[in-house]
């Protein structure tokens, strides 16, 4: 039977998932949290986190210069650092990464579905998505309906997600489940595999629009997800994006490090895990600066864009 | 990706280990007649020079202690002596990196451990029981329990410095003096405890380190000038003890080994229930009474549990302990890695199926690999004997009353840990399981202020909390010294 056939059959699937136990899973996270990453190791980790990033800005304020400087940096971040996954912008300013990006491996993603509070009608959602396709997008941040999957209309959510993706036609399909806003682990949990059953090829922490954005606990049930969905009869491999609030190398290493141990290697990839985040990448920079030249530089030398 | 974590060993340079240790005696070091080395079970390298205890040297420690006693410490008013207990605490704090790193040296287990573990909890113990020395009246042991006089204390190799902390901090705080030996294999956290003692001014005599062998413990336990004996460690030792005082009439504490159940429902949260069980016997390498030795799993949930636990134990790292990147450390003893391998061996000729995850072993040193039991008999040493190793042992059940019926099918009952997003069904096992700690959806976790201790053949006492304190004190019903408990608030 399709368990996302009816709001009963998703309801019996999802509440049948293994529980969290909250203690347990902040303790676990700590616990990688604190795990040293030193050396060649660091080394190592510097690269993979810049090339993982989403170098994003969702701004009213966003402007076409700040946009272009901004995508000149994904490509070429300089000091010998390889570019970034993808530029993250609103769906009006995808012409114009497209065109800044080109002949770079840098992606462009758009957030679409009435970004960040996802309170549109459905044709307007669609609308918005099919604009940024068509714009040249080649990946679509959408966000869930926290309003349906709060009350229960586990149906509905799924649906929409089916239909985005459909609208989505090539284009990757990045599912924020805006957990700031799920308010239990065990709903971290089962929405990650509504929206893995109804399409996802990449679940997403938050919008970064709302406190708290990407945490340490949270991506960890998330890649305890996409570990399990990988290994599920009609399952397949998901990729995670944690966005919001990581801003420092140290950061980055802790979901590093939680994409090793939980999920396993074979995420350590940009095409199945991503950092959403701006002013991360200068303090990889910086890092990586201080592991050439063996001493700190400092904020004054990296570029502001 | 393949992502290596480059070594990251933890700097031994905070430490100056002395060529040789002499046993702490009325406040300072003094030499005695023969000496053993102990050595880094990691590594097999002599760490130091330690003093072995003979007849004189106890008795002398005992003398010492029982002039702090009377001289001193039993005078004391209560809130002076929490001021020492404050200092010890404190200092233990100040000093946790050189503890951890002596530790981890000494003992094998990780310094993760050492560091978040065993070094902040020895810590915490001073601090509770540093808060109690004058309040004791209010413990609910009468209006003004009194001290009992000199306790000897034998501890074990497991845990060296937090079952000093366990042993001393409460015997402190009710006004006892102590003389405490050492576990042979793991004396070097209490040899730099006795510079602590120094350093926070402690008055001579009241606590005393005798380190040795078995005999010094046997010479310890078996003193006529000690009121009051406190034992950790096996329960062939704890017997041959208790057989001794039940002559004697001195009063004791016993906390023995263990066979723990830890029983996994199958509506249990299965990735914390993982960790839970990791964290129950591979954590200290197994080294740890009150481990979940053997794993009760309700049957369905038993295929997709064993293959979350063989994919976690396959991602545990096993190696230098100094590495702060390291899970699982060296074994502590060559005499004890024997008997884990021997136990092991025995069990896989009953029938039990051995499991051990991959990981490279060290070429010097005590090194066992996280390994597990499956299709093991009820009988099989593998489910009956504690192992003290990262061994465990998996069986299954149907009902809430079958895996009450196996958890308690064993002479020890230290400890039990249950799983189940069902809290009635948790508070229903927590009240039949026949076990002195009972942890729900998690394990191995320790409190100054929760009683530890064991039913059956894990012995009696308990350790911690405000019933750890009745352990070290005499109920009377009036205040007849007028210096202790609630007469001196």
């Amino acid at each position: 039977m399709d368990v996302t056939s009816s709001d009963s059959a998703l309801r019996g699937f999802l509440h049948g998932l293994p529980g969290v136990d909250e203690v347990g899973a902040r303790a676990r996270a700590e616990e990688l949290a604190r795990r040293s990453v030193k050396a060649d190791a660091k080394r190592l980790a510097l690269d993979l986190a810049i090339s993982m990033i989403d170098l994003t800005t969702l701004e009213g304020q966003d402007t076409p210069g700040k946009v272009q400087a901004m995508c000149a940096k994904a490509r070429q971040p300089g000091y010998g650092a390889p570019p970034v996954a993808a530029v993250c912008v609103y769906p009006d300013l995808v012409p114009l990464c497209v065109a800044a990006v080109k002949g770079s491996p840098v992606r462009v993603a758009s957030v679409a579905t009435a970004f960040p509070s996802g309170r549109a009608a459905l044709d307007v959602k669609l609308a918005d998505v099919k604009s940024a396709v068509a714009a040249g997008a080649d990946e679509i941040d959408m966000v869930i309906d926290r309003g349906a999957f709060l009350s229960g209309r586990y149906l509905a959510v799924s649906e929409e997600v089916a239909a985005v993706k459909a609208a989505c036609g090539d284009a990757h399909l990045k599912v924020i489940l805006e957990t700031g806003e799920l308010g239990t682990l065990d709903g971290v949990r089962r929405a990650s595999w509504l929206a893995m059953l109804s399409g996802a090829d990449f679940i997403k922490t938050s919008t970064g629009k709302v406190a708290p954005a990407a945490t340490l606990p949270v991506t960890l049930v998330m890649l305890e997800a996409v570990r399990d969905f990988a290994r599920f009869d009609g399952g397949r491999r998901v990729g995670v994006k944690a966005a919001g609030g990581i801003r420092t190398a140290k950061d980055a290493f802790r979901y590093l490090v939680l994409v090793n141990e939980v999920a396993g290697e074979e995420w350590l990839d940009p095409r199945y895990f991503r950092l959403g985040a701006s002013s991360l990448l200068n303090d990889l920079l910086m890092q990586r600066v201080r592991m050439e030249a063996g001493r700190y530089s400092g904020p004054d030398y990296m570029t502001v864009d | 990706m393949r992502f290596e974590y480059a070594p990251a060993p933890e700097s031994r340079s905070i430490v100056r280990l002395r060529d040789s240790y002499g046993l702490f005696i009325g406040g300072s070091f003094v030499s005695g007649s023969s000496v053993f080395k102990t050595i880094s079970p990691a590594t097999e390298e002599v760490l130091a020079e330690v003093t072995l205890g003979g007849v004189e040297d106890v008795d002398s420690a005992v003398a010492a202690a029982r002039h702090a006693y009377e001289r001193t410490w039993s005078v004391m008013p209560g809130r002076e002596r929490g001021k020492y207990l404050f200092r010890i605490a404190r200092l233990l704090a100040e000093r946790a990196r050189e503890f951890a790193v002596v530790e981890t040296l000494d003992n094998g287990k990780p310094i993760r451990e050492s560091r978040d573990v065993d070094v902040p909890l020895a810590s915490a113990h001073f601090f509770y029981h540093a808060g109690w020395a004058d309040k004791l009246g209010y413990a609910g042991f009468g209006p003004s329990p009194r001290p009992l006089g000199v306790a000897g204390q034998v501890i074990p190799w497991n845990f060296p410095l937090l079952m000093l902390a366990w042993k001393i901090a409460p015997a402190l705080a009710c006004g006892n003096t102590v003389v405490l030996k050492p576990a042979e294999t793991t004396p070097l956290t209490a040899m730099l405890f006795a510079d602590v003692c120094q350093q926070a001014d402690l008055p001579p005599g009241v606590v005393n380190i005798v380190t040795g062998d078995g005999g010094t413990g046997r010479l310890l336990a078996g003193h006529p000038g000690i009121d009051k004996i406190a034992f950790t460690g096996s329960t062939e030792v704890g017997k041959e003890i208790a057989r001794q005082c039940a002559v004697s009439g001195q009063r004791l504490t016993l906390e023995l080994g263990g066979k723990a159940a830890n029983i996994v429902f199958d509506d249990a949260p299965v990735d914390q229930a993982v960790e839970g069980i990791i964290n129950g016997i591979f954590f200290n390498q197994g080294h740890v009474c009150c481990a979940g030795s053997r794993l009760l799993v309700a049957e369905p949930a038993l295929d997709p549990l064993l293959d979350a636990l063989k994919r976690r134990m396959e991602s545990l790292r096993l190696g230098d302990p100094m590495d702060k990147n390291t899970d699982v450390g060296a074994i502590n003893s060559r005499a004890q890695l024997d008997k884990i391998q021997s136990l092991a061996a025995l069990g896989e000729e009953d029938g039990a199926v051995r499991w051990s995850a991959r990981c490279p072993l060290p070429d010097r040193g005590f090194w066992f690999p996280p390994t597990l039991f499956t299709e093991v008999s009820s009988s099989s040493p593998i489910s009956r004997e504690e192992i003290f190793g990262p061994v465990l042992a998996v069986t299954t059940f149907r009902t809430p009353a079958e895996a009450v019926a196996k958890a308690n099918a064993t002479p020890y009952g230290l400890s039990a840990g249950v799983w189940t997003s069902k809290g009635s069904l948790a508070l229903e096992m927590a009240s039949r399981l026949r076990a002195g700690v009972v942890w729900a959806n998690t394990f191995n976790r320790f409190d100054p202020a929760s009683p530890f201790g064991g039913y059956k053949e894990s012995g009696f006492g308990r350790e911690g909390g405000r019933h750890g304190l009745e352990a070290y004190l005499d109920v009377v019903a009036t205040d007849v010294a007028g210096t202790l408990g609630a007469s001196d608030v």
